[in-house]
């Protein structure tokens, strides 16, 4: 039995967070509650999940007020401790905006909302998220973004590299990400942000289950 | 009091894709000498209190701590007695 204790945290406007808890919670069997974001702090749980949705209606940046609220001061805490923090699209918007990963998410370069299916490259398998795919390992990941345009300058884009930080990149870019990139972690190991959705691949149900090794990995982490 | 006015655009590096998309119906439109058409934010808000130098102090650190993200964005802004320039 995993000793992770997943919290979710849910922003007005969080859409994302149910499919996050029943992945964790009804497949994976892993202790899991939701956050509200007005708590100011994250309670006894040791896996953070900033999920997808449109939290506070993207008004201003996408991300930028999330990142600014009150349950977020626990988690830089939380997170420059050491302490796994997982954002999916939003959740990646708003680390960024918090400074926990570098760069920014732009407008999509055709933009458009993209809802489908992509193909991703696994680029590093050495990480706690990633350790269950191989190395080069092509997965299918539905994505779901009008800012999913990954950008930073030149030298943070050569730092990731690198440092080995990207995580996956896409096949076929669908959104004029800058090398290509889907999934970042931060230099300290415990912070990742990626644009697809894991969650929406990890039920037999659904017809693609690429994503919950993912979520495996980073549960079966904590010891 | 006084009046913050703040505008917020793309850092010059950064392609706009709306900008262009713009300057495409505006060239359809006839307009075709438009050129390097920038999509930005305005914003303002008032200040209460009677120091123009704690406005501009104010303002700027709203400007940086959560209205503009320098990765991607620039900003500047003037400051006026409320009520001038409305």
């Amino acid at each position: 039995m995993s000793k992770a204790k997943v919290g979710i945290v849910v922003f007005p406007g969080s859409n994302c967070d149910h499919d996050a808890y029943y992945a964790f919670k009804d497949i994976l069997k892993v202790d899991t509650k939701f956050l509200w974001h007005k708590e100011g702090n994250i309670e006894d749980r040791n896996i953070i999940i900033l999920p997808g949705g449109f939290s506070y209606g993207d008004y201003l940046r996408c991300g930028a007020i999330s990142a600014h609220s009150n349950i977020m001061q626990d988690i830089i805490r939380f997170a420059n401790k050491g302490g796994i923090v997982i954002g999916i699209c939003n959740g990646f918007q708003v680390l960024c905006e918090t400074k926990l990963l570098p760069g920014i998410l732009l407008r999509n370069n055709n933009l458009k909302f993209i809802c489908k299916t992509v193909s991703l490259k696994v680029e590093n398998n050495k990480s706690i998220f990633t350790g269950y795919y191989n190395i080069k390992e092509d997965i299918e990941i539905p994505i779901a973004h009008g800012e999913g345009n990954y950008f930073c300058d030149e030298n943070t884009l050569t730092e990731l590299i690198g440092n080995n930080q990207v995580l996956f990149r896409y096949n076929d870019n669908p959104n004029g990400s800058i090398s290509d990139i889907a999934g970042i972690q931060n230099l300290g190991r415990n912070v990742l942000g990626m644009m697809p959705h894991p969650e929406r691949a990890s039920d037999n149900i659904l017809g693609n289950t690429d994503g919950i090794k993912l979520l495996k990995c980073v549960a079966e982490s904590v010891m | 009091m006084y009046t913050a006015k703040i505008k917020v655009t793309l850092r010059k590096t950064i392609l706009d894709p709306q900008g262009k998309t713009v300057e495409h119906s505006l060239i359809s439109l006839g307009y075709k000498n438009i050129k390097n058409t920038r999509i930005g934010k305005y914003i303002q808000f008032d200040i209460d209190t009677n120091s123009e130098k704690e406005a501009t102090v104010i303002t700027e650190e709203a400007c940086k701590k959560l209205l503009s993200n320098p990765v991607m964005e620039d900003f500047e802004f003037e400051i006026f007695k409320n009520g001038e320039t409305l």
